[in-house]
């Protein structure tokens, strides 16, 4: 007999109210959109940088910690956008904005093909699976040493016609509605029905088959969606760099980036990658040198919060206050899966 | 172009990867866990050795006789200290503490041993070889690996099927509650598992590094030549894993006698094809762990 | 003194409380059934003994010793061994290898492959087949065999008439009488109330987490059964 109870979110946790909400976004929005007044190149250049990490764990986040598609080839979708800005811009003639769709709908064309493959792959495997798939997108970019220049890579040349200033400006703007949109997307999307689908399926697969969810089409769903999303950022995180090479762009670093952004922050929910983002941010900023000794210290911490608080600092944050900025957060109750009291 | 010899280094590299291959599937077939630090561990082994050639001036073959067991305890504790504390949580924790590590590995290895790629100091071993049928030669090291990986999947079946310890193995990779319910300790037969993984790519990990360089961010690629071995092969199938590493050494062999980009690709494609085609791989049996 | 105690246990599912506050004892060499509707608590109560389950609060003692809180495989090389509901024969073993990972409990004692394929002779016949090969009848005896396989003290039964038809489990029924004269305790668990009153020496009921009646079958009659059973 299975007894599962649904409960809305906790009892008694205290939510932003819907002015005080509207009230933290409008001001996190308009520091935002002022900043290039008051703000100087160097800190629309920082911005930039967060604003992109916080898109990435949102979408890894989405993917891993909403639909529990545990990726850790996310990379393939950074490269594919990055090149495909390039060729867009320098190659077809395109203007910057359409380059960064492109990057994104190219990553998801390519995506849909991996899928049918990957799906196929259980738990873990799948997760390899995905890493084989950046491997073989950043050999074929690394084999066309013609048009790509293979390992040498390439340099965005569109945006050497405009004033640095406009650039930044440009970048920056991309970067403001990227990341922001982002959040609003995982945001509204987990308040939607699909949003309580994926937590159906997370929850226990088997279960929401038998619920009559769609889990198959859901999860290709997320996957392709992410993938489109991380492409755009791919294209955007090139924008700023100007200068590409498969070996950087299709790195497994971004993917642990990520990764330890997202369980150091508080994996499942949407507070937890933007706190995750703004540590990961101060902790660069204080390692000037972002080298061996970071990586194995952010991976020691994420690998200790895992074992010991897997909720991550905003799961703590939470429980400890009973609060929440985001009101997404459903509860299946637990005690499904072996509470067949005879 | 010599195909003949093409296919036998291709035959011969496969047996390292079945070997990588076999201890990935031995953890997954008892505990359900893909070990995402695997590569990064094989890896680790031959540094080991490379350390404790620098030190004692054993030759490489006679420090197995140390790393295998060290790689043996190492796992033992990788599991029973960490990946044990969030069993039955889902896959996802284990997974990503895996890949904690792994990053974890790859950066120490970077801090300690620079980037440069090294070699284990083989002496005559390294280029050993003996004549086969008159048409070919073959290197003592590999043949050396293929031995030992035969020798190892006729070993863990007799052990599986013959020993009290090994029903316990199968017996909890069925059903580790009721496993438990019989007085196996599961925790202790998963950090058994874990141990002979490790101690198995040990083996592999070192003669690998007698034959050709390694360096520190070497590790995801054996991963995956592991992961291709073993869905090439069919998952749960111990010789299918062994033929699996073979057919992808044989690509990736002939792939770069085609074109020298095309090495890993030709195996990664090989890879999903099978996956295209025949997704349960194509020498899976039921389930013979 | 009692073998088993088990003095008034509250155990949770998640925030679900499946048992208040349930006590029970169980002599040396008794058979006691635990009877009551699906859903009363029953495999809770089982599954706890057993250490897969821990209790929130209250104890379970064994021979003295607290044994609540130990892993299940301690609990089992104690001389605990249970037969799980559903019987959960291992698919990938044989008849023979199912039987052989009982002893896994490390104990020795009278019950060898050999005296179990001499109590279920049909096993000996198909000792090399899959054991999910076999019947459901035939499954029960495996699990039951296994069971014994540990040479225990205490033997737990979650259901095993479950599914069965009533000749076969007349038959199972019998060699269970037949474990119990050899001094072997048994614990069984059932909803078919006839055939457990039958073998048992003391009877439990269990109505929603709670003792609702307890007794020898002999004293009891078949309305208070009834009431303590359905709760009307």
């Amino acid at each position: 007999m299975i007894k599962a109870r649904v409960a809305e979110a906790p009892a008694g946790w205290k939510q932003l109210s819907v002015i005080r909400f509207t009230a933290l976004g409008a001001l996190v929005i308009g520091a935002l959109v002022s900043l290039p007044f008051w703000g100087g190149p160097g800190v629309m250049r920082m911005m930039v940088e967060f604003l992109t990490l916080l898109a990435l764990a949102q979408l890894w986040n989405l993917l891993a910690g909403y639909t529990g598609l545990v990726s850790i080839g996310q990379q393939a979708w950074i490269g594919i956008g990055g090149y495909a800005l390039i060729v867009a811009a320098d190659d077809l003639g395109l203007p910057i904005p359409l380059g960064l769709v492109l990057g994104g709908v190219t990553a998801a064309l390519l995506a849909l093909p991996a899928a049918g493959l990957l799906f196929r792959l259980r738990g873990g495997y799948f997760s390899v699976g995905t890493w084989v798939v950046a491997e073989i997108l950043r050999l074929l970019v690394t084999n066309s040493t013609d048009w790509l220049r293979g390992g040498l890579g390439r340099t965005l040349a569109a945006t050497g016609a405009m004033a640095r200033e406009t650039r930044e400006l440009l970048t920056y703007a991309l970067a403001v509605v990227i990341g922001l949109g982002v959040v609003a997307l995982v945001h509204l999307l987990m308040r939607s029905r699909t949003g309580l689908a994926l937590t159906a399926i997370r929850d226990s697969e088997t279960a929401a088959a038998n619920l009559g969810v769609e889990t198959q089409r859901i999860k290709l769903f997320v996957y392709l969606l992410c993938a489109f999303g991380t492409g755009v950022v791919g294209a955007l995180i090139y924008l700023n760099l100007l200068r590409i090479t498969p070996d950087a762009a299709f790195s497994v670093q971004w993917t642990a980036f990520m990764i330890f952004i997202v369980i150091i922050g508080g994996i499942g929910t949407i507070e937890g990658p933007i706190i995750g983002a703004i540590l990961f941010f101060i902790l660069r900023q204080f390692l000037a040198d972002f080298g061996e000794w970071s990586l194995i210290l952010l991976g020691a911490v994420a690998v200790v919060m895992m074992i010991f608080a897997p909720e991550g600092i905003w799961g703590i944050i939470r429980r400890r206050w009973q609060f929440e900025i985001f009101p997404v957060h459903r509860r299946i109750g637990a005690g499904s899966d072996n509470a067949h009291a005879a | 172009m010599d195909w003949v010899g093409t296919i036998v280094q291709g035959l011969l590299l496969g047996g390292f990867y079945a070997l990588y291959g076999i201890g990935l599937s031995l953890i997954f077939g008892v505990m359900r866990l893909v070990n995402l630090a695997h590569g990064d561990l094989i890896v680790c082994a031959a540094y080991l050795s490379l350390v404790l050639i620098e030190v004692s001036g054993l030759p490489p073959l006679l420090t197995l006789a140390i790393v295998i067991p060290v790689m043996f305890g190492l796992g033992v504790l990788l599991q029973r200290g960490v990946l044990n504390r969030v069993l039955g949580l889902g896959p996802m924790p284990p997974l990503l503490i895996t890949f904690g590590i792994s990053i974890i590995i790859q950066n120490g290895l970077l801090l300690a041993f620079t980037a440069d790629t090294q070699r284990l100091p083989a002496g005559s071993l390294e280029t050993a070889s003996v004549p086969v049928g008159g048409w070919a030669t073959v290197g003592v090291l590999p043949l050396l690996n293929m031995a030992i990986a035969i020798l190892a999947i006729i070993g863990l079946q007799q052990f599986m099927g013959r020993t009290d310890l090994g029903r316990a193995f199968r017996a909890t990779s069925d059903d580790p509650t009721t496993a438990e319910l019989m007085g196996i300790d599961s925790k202790r037969i998963y950090g058994l598992a874990m141990g002979a993984s490790l101690a198995l790519i040990a083996v592999a990990g070192i003669l690998l590094g007698m034959r050709t360089t390694f360096g520190p961010s070497d590790g995801p690629a054996r991963l995956i030549y592991a992961f291709e071995a073993v869905i090439i092969g069919g998952l749960g199938s111990l010789w299918g894993t062994l033929a699996g590493g073979l057919l992808l050494g044989v690509a990736q062999s002939v792939g770069a006698a085609l074109n020298p980009g095309w090495f890993q690709l030709a195996g990664h494609i090989l890879a999903l094809l099978v996956l295209a085609i025949r997704p349960t791989g194509l020498f899976a049996r039921t389930r013979d762990l | 003194m009692s073998m088993l105690v088990v003095d008034s246990i509250e155990v949770f599912y998640g925030e679900f409380q499946a048992l208040f506050g349930v006590s029970l004892e169980v002599a040396e060499g008794e058979t006691v059934a635990i009877i009551g509707a699906n859903g009363a608590g029953k495999t809770t109560l089982l599954r706890t003994i057993a250490g897969v389950l821990r209790p929130r609060s209250g104890q379970v003692q064994y021979r003295g010793m607290r044994i609540d809180g130990r892993p299940a495989y301690a609990v089992t090389r104690l001389g605990i061994a249970m037969v799980p509901e559903g019987r959960k024969i291992f698919p990938s073993l044989s008849v023979r290898e199912n039987l052989l990972i009982g002893r896994q409990s490390g104990r020795k004692g009278p019950w060898t492959l050999e005296r179990v394929f001499d109590l279920f002779p049909v096993l000996r016949e198909r000792a090399d087949f899959p054991g999910i090969d076999l019947s459901g009848g035939q499954q029960q005896m495996l699990a039951i065999g296994r069971a014994l396989m540990s040479n225990p003290d205490l033997i737990l039964m979650d259901e095993i008439s479950l599914g069965l038809a009533p000749v076969v489990v007349r038959e199972l029924y019998e060699t269970v009488q037949a474990i119990t004269r050899t001094g072997t305790t048994v614990v069984i668990v059932e909803q078919d109330v006839t055939r457990s009153l039958q073998v048992a020496d003391r009877v439990y009921c269990l109505l929603e987490g709670e003792v609702s009646l307890s007794g020898r079958p002999t004293d009891l009659s078949r309305e208070q059964i009834s009431l303590a059973y359905f709760g009307v």
